[in-house]
């Protein structure tokens, strides 16, 4: 056991290191705007004791690194600062932006990861037959598509020829959660759409690198029945590297759900952040570039750290 | 070409078609003045007009001609992602290469910093960029080289890797050669059918993430045509049961199939020459 | 009585390129109960796939397109998927190449020794369990009582491929295929799981079929040989029979196969030391050592061969010699000049005077690149010769490797494994060196290729004086080829000297040992030695180490 915590230690170590690191690029990528922020936002015209007045109360005249602790400090409390435009907190802007986001995530990861596997393993079960190759053609469309177009095409079906969903995704705290699942169907099954053509094609492809190991030709060669031979001989050494392909895939959900936001109208956190680039509002643009990208960290941090707990070789070491 | 030829003859159907439609995607693109009835910024009507004799597309959300947006857009939108994955490919393979060959210091270096870019999702990363460096064609061919080359530069440090340890680019070390004869003469070649069947999935990567940023509003920046725009700005015919979007998106789409035909041939070919 | 396994005119094809090629052309096989059957021939025979065609299996890609297959009176061809299921692994087993591939890392030895008769409905876990100890204990397993209970990669590869043979016998079936079950292994190791084999075939009579490219090692376990040569049969007879009275010439060529000799006048290169190591060690990581305090000289013209098990160093001393891993102590000197440890601290010269032939001949050349740059480029690099010159030196060289003008401009995707290695040779002559480092160039071909090739080393030694560093873990190519012999165990060198002054006894305890274990073409070569080293307390030593 001494190994694997280990491992995992190092890796939560080096997820940790990567935050920080993170943070500090989103700092400095800020600090590097030509002129500084101040001089960005009030514009050319502004009178230096204007520009200074205003540096003064963004604290811009503090030497950088104590800015940044302080930012990231303020940060971790849950005080992401004001934003320029509407000179709001944007803790309040973001927090129930970013749990609108996070539920059409789930909503979509529910319905994707059963459907993924479950085809994955079919296809990988049943390789080379018509089901395996139109799978295949169907799952490598998906994959080229881009997300709006699909999104459009659900669209013109069902909310413009058919009306059964809202071709726009409006969701508020009033509605129940039926009415916010009817909302958020077609955005989530966009997502669904694509993340599932990734997953099971990656699934796929690490069963069959399983199916044609040494053991599994051995375990048809003591006679076990083919079901015995999938379930007790493949399915624990497929755990690890499905459980990855899994988790993996939630992390590109990350950047699925900005585009799918914005075709929707939905609003979440992307839509937010998308807004504010066109805005310039560089507060809020740094604030929730840092959630995407600390969120995707930590969803591929769990998907090593699954991957090495769910390993038979690292669960018994020498 | 003789060798080309033959195995043309003997692609399957899928390859076929994937050649055909990037084929009439370059020649629209190139052709672009020739074949268009219009120009590129013309006004040709009324606004989301149906197809029509006049306008084979019908025409966009402020009255230009659909089908002259759409083979602009082609030339606009497939010039930049070849610039972008051409860029990305020189910066990501050489520095990759490097890495591999190098080893030591210059290896740990160049991938830390690789490995921080990609912690990053692709798209926020771009956001973040374009939201302090501001929006336009040049910075965007350079965030999108930026990320695409480390996904290049991932891939061809891992295959020159593979190659770095065969026996014979040892040989040609103990021999004294230097780091570019190594390179140019023992690596590269060996690495090419990985590569090349690289550059048309990078070049599908590049493509979409124009779409998108480009749909988001913040790529090529109108009045110049571009599919991901076009979808964008004609975005609300949909509710109206106007299909004028679809055509741009699909176009995308065919044009990203086509390329993920031809590459799943070429793996095809180049696994099968292996054994 | 009617035999247990009775394959009439078997034909087998593969799938390639997108057509059914013949692997097996007609091939009959009749193996009576008790009786052990050698299936031996070079790669390419299709022996594995005759083999495993017994069960009438076949691997992706491969079909048996006609022919019959009889088991215990019953055709298998044809017979239906659930029948198949209930005789493989209950009453014909299989024991793999690779042990460590063929245990499934999820699950606990024991746990997989018990799953075919459990499986098979023959009896519950806890009677299972209890046989697999016992077998454990036969097998001469350490810890048998224990051992069951550990994961397959917690176990050396020695243990790991006797607790298969274990395996196995689980339902004890009428029938064993053992498919190279020892190719993978040293040759102290291999022993073991000869021993092993030997013991539990005769032990319960099974029948066997014994897959190898080893003439040697067939001849101390089976009763009878048959002879594949590209899916044909080609001499098929009792094993002392084979061995002393083989009737086709390739079946001689293979039993000849060790027989090079060579005396040659050593006092005149006495004097003439070109290499030196002294005091030699190195690490890979700085901590613990891979080589300690090594010594060895080489003189001009003569072959040392330098002979270990896997572990032993012996590779690493090779990229030493030749700078590729810097060492941490001692000193290298060449014709009397100390030789700077890196690789980029020597000059053009030096590098030129060493060269070097590698084990994989398919690695070791570069599959873009022409014969004729591939051999062309180290007379171009080392000095100077162009355009025609230099094609003319290429001709040379194929003509000094007894290759044909013709293979000027191949590709070596075009070339068979001999001749790659040949291709190899002429690159390491091309720079005309005084010292050639050789690095198991012969294991990675089969037995009559690999004679060829040190005949080859041999004449051009003779004509060129040049001098070989011959690194193996084959004793047999040692004795065939070399004048000195370094022996190595785990980074230190046990003992050296003359050949004959280590061939000939007293020997070290580990050089006997190693000696002793090269299998012989004597089909009473094992059971001797064993009885040997059971009277002198060897053998439980042995299997435990």
């Amino acid at each position: 056991m001494k190994n694997i915590l280990e491992l995992t230690f190092k890796r939560l170590l080096l997820g940790f290191g990567t935050i920080i690191v993170i943070s500090m690029l989103i700092f400095i990528g800020v600090e590097a705007l030509p002129g500084d922020l101040a001089e960005a936002i009030l514009g050319q015209d502004a009178t230096p004791e204007t520009v200074a007045a205003f540096r003064a109360e963004l604290k811009l005249d503090l030497p950088p690194h104590v800015r940044y602790v302080e930012w990231l400090g303020n940060f971790l409390q849950g005080d992401l600062g004001n934003s320029l435009a509407g000179d709001r907190p944007i803790a309040e802007m973001i927090g129930w932006r970013f749990s609108n986001t996070f539920f059409l995530a789930a909503v979509s990861t529910v319905i994707a990861v059963p459907i993924a596997l479950i085809l994955g393993i079919l296809a990988a079960l049943y390789r080379n037959t018509a089901f395996d190759k139109t799978i295949s053609i169907v799952t490598l469309s998906f994959i080229s598509f881009p997300e709006f177009f699909i999104a459009y095409i659900l669209i013109a079906l069902f909310s413009v020829q058919f009306q059964f969903f809202p071709s726009i995704a409006n969701i508020d705290d009033g509605m129940s959660l039926f009415e916010k699942l009817h909302s958020v169907l077609l955005p989530s099954l966009t997502l669904t759409m694509v993340v599932t053509a990734h997953m099971m094609r990656q699934t796929r492809a690490s069963i069959i690198n399983i199916l044609s190991s040494e053991y599994i030709e051995m375990a048809k060669l003591k006679g076990l029945k083919r079901l015995r031979v999938i379930v007790v001989h493949a399915f624990p050494n497929s755990l690890s590297p499905v459980i990855n392909v899994v988790a993996l895939n939630l992390a590109y959900l990350v950047v699925g759900v900005v585009i799918v936001e914005v075709v929707f109208v939905y609003p979440g956190l992307g839509q937010l952040m998308v807004d504010s680039v066109a805005k310039r509002d560089i507060p809020v643009v740094q604030a929730s570039g840092l959630i995407f990208a600390v969120t995707y960290v930590l969803l591929n941090l769990l998907a090593d750290l699954l991957s090495i707990v769910t390993n038979p070789r690292q669960l018994n070491p020498r | 070409m003789n060798g080309f030829m033959k195995l043309l003859r003997r692609s399957p159907w899928s390859a076929r078609i994937g050649l055909i439609i990037v084929l009439i995607n370059l020649t629209a693109g190139v052709m672009a003045p020739i074949i268009c009835p219009y120009s590129e910024t013309e006004k040709a009507g009324d606004i989301w007009v149906q197809p029509n004799a006049e306008n084979i597309l019908g025409t966009d959300h402020i009255g230009r001609d659909l089908f002259t947006r759409l083979v602009y857009g082609a030339r606009n939108t497939i010039s930049i992602a070849i610039l972008a994955t051409f860029i990305a490919f020189t910066v990501g393979s050489l520095m990759g290469f490097f890495a591999a060959v190098l080893g030591g210091w210059t290896d740990l270096i160049l991938s830390r910093i690789i490995d921080v870019l990609m912690a990053f999702p692709t798209l926020i990363l771009a956001l973040m960029v374009l939201s302090v460096v501001g929006t336009g064609t040049v910075p965007l061919i350079a965030v999108i080289s930026l990320i695409a080359s480390t996904r290049v530069y991932r891939l061809s440090r891992a295959v020159a890797m593979d190659i770095e340890v065969m026996e014979f680019v040892e040989a040609a070390r103990l021999r004294g050669e230097n780091i570019w004869w190594l390179m140019r003469h023992e690596i590269l070649p060996n690495a090419l059918p990985p590569l090349v069947a690289e550059f048309g999935l990078r070049f599908c990567f590049v493509f979409l993430f124009i779409a998108s940023l480009s749909f988001l509003g913040l790529g090529v920046q109108p009045p110049y045509a571009d599919w991901g725009g076009m979808v964008r700005e004609n975005a609300g015919a949909i509710t109206f049961g106007i299909m004028t979007p679809l055509f741009p998106a699909a176009a995308i789409a065919v044009l990203t199939v086509g390329v993920n035909l031809i590459v799943d041939w070429f793996l095809h070919i180049s696994s099968g020459l292996k054994d | 009585m009617v035999p247990l396994l009775e394959m009439k005119n078997i034909y087998i094809e593969g799938l390639s390129e997108e057509r059914w090629n013949p692997i097996i052309k007609g091939i009959d096989l009749t193996l009576n109960r008790g009786e052990v059957l050698g299936l031996i021939g070079e790669s390419g025979a299709g022996k594995s796939t005759l083999g495993i065609a017994s069960m009438a299996y076949t691997r992706q890609g491969c079909r048996i397109s006609s022919g019959s297959i009889r088991f215990d009176g019953e055709e298998l061809l044809g017979a239906p998927k659930e029948r198949l299921r209930k005789i493989r692994g209950n009453r014909i087993a299989y024991v793999a190449q690779s042990a460590a591939a063929s245990f499934n890392p999820a699950y606990r030895l024991i746990n997989q020794y018990a799953e075919a008769p459990v499986q098979h409905g023959i009896m519950n876990f806890k009677k299972a369990a209890k046989e697999a100890r016992d077998i454990y204990k036969r097998l001469l397993l350490p810890d048998p009582d224990n051992i069951g209970f550990r994961y397959p990669h917690q176990v050396s590869g020695g243990q790991l491929q006797r607790a298969m043979v274990a395996m196995a016998m689980a339902c004890r079936p009428d029938l064993i295929i053992f498919d190279e079950p020892t190719t993978a292994l040293d040759v102290t190791t291999q022993i073991e799981v000869l021993a092993a084999v030997k013991h539990i075939v005769e032990e319960f009579n099974t029948a066997a079929i014994y897959i190898t490219h080893d003439l040697a090692v067939v001849a101390q376990i089976s009763d009878r040989i048959m002879v594949l040569r590209y899916g044909n049969l080609v001499e098929e007879k009792d094993t002392r029979e084979m061995i002393a009275r083989p009737e086709e010439d390739y079946t001689r060529r293979l039993l000849a196969v060790r027989s090079i000799h060579e005396e040659k006048d050593l006092s005149q290169s006495e004097k003439d030391v070109i290499l030196e190591v002294s005091g030699v060690s190195a690490s890979y990581d700085g901590k613990s050592k891979i080589l300690e305090d090594i010594d060895v000289k080489i003189r001009r013209g003569r072959t040392v061969a330098l002979v270990g098990e896997s572990g032993s160093g012996k590779s690493t001393l090779a990229r030493v010699i030749t700078g590729l891993l810097p060492l941490s102590g001692g000193s290298i000197s060449y014709n009397g000049n100390t030789l700077p440890i890196a690789l980029k601290g020597r000059s053009k010269e030096m590098l030129r005077q060493i060269q070097m032939i590698y084990q994989m001949p398919d690695t070791a050349l570069n599959p873009n690149q022409k014969v004729s740059k591939i051999i062309g480029r180290p007379l171009e690099y080392y000095f100077g010769i162009k355009g025609q010159k230099n094609d003319k030196k290429v001709f040379e060289l194929l003509e000094k490797i007894e290759l044909s003008e013709k293979y000027f401009s191949r590709y070596p995707t075009e070339l068979s494994g001999g001749e790659k290695q040949r291709i190899c040779i002429a690159r390491a002559l091309a720079a005309k060196p005084e010292l050639i480092v050789c690095d198991e160039v012969t294991s990675a071909l089969d037995q009559l290729v690999a004679k060829e090739i040190l005949k080859l080393l041999q004449s051009l030694q003779k004509e060129m004086n040049v001098s070989y560093l011959f690194i193996t873990h084959d004793l047999a190519t040692v004795k065939a080829i070399s004048d000195e012999i370094v022996v190595m165990l785990k980074g230190k060198i046990v003992e050296q000297g003359t050949k004959e002054e280590i061939l000939a006894p007293p020997h070290h305890e580990y050089t006997e040992m190693l000696l002793s274990s090269v299998p012989e073409m004597d089909p009473d070569w094992l059971d001797c030695l064993l009885k040997v080293r059971k009277e002198s307390g060897k053998l439980s030593s042995m299997i435990e180490a």
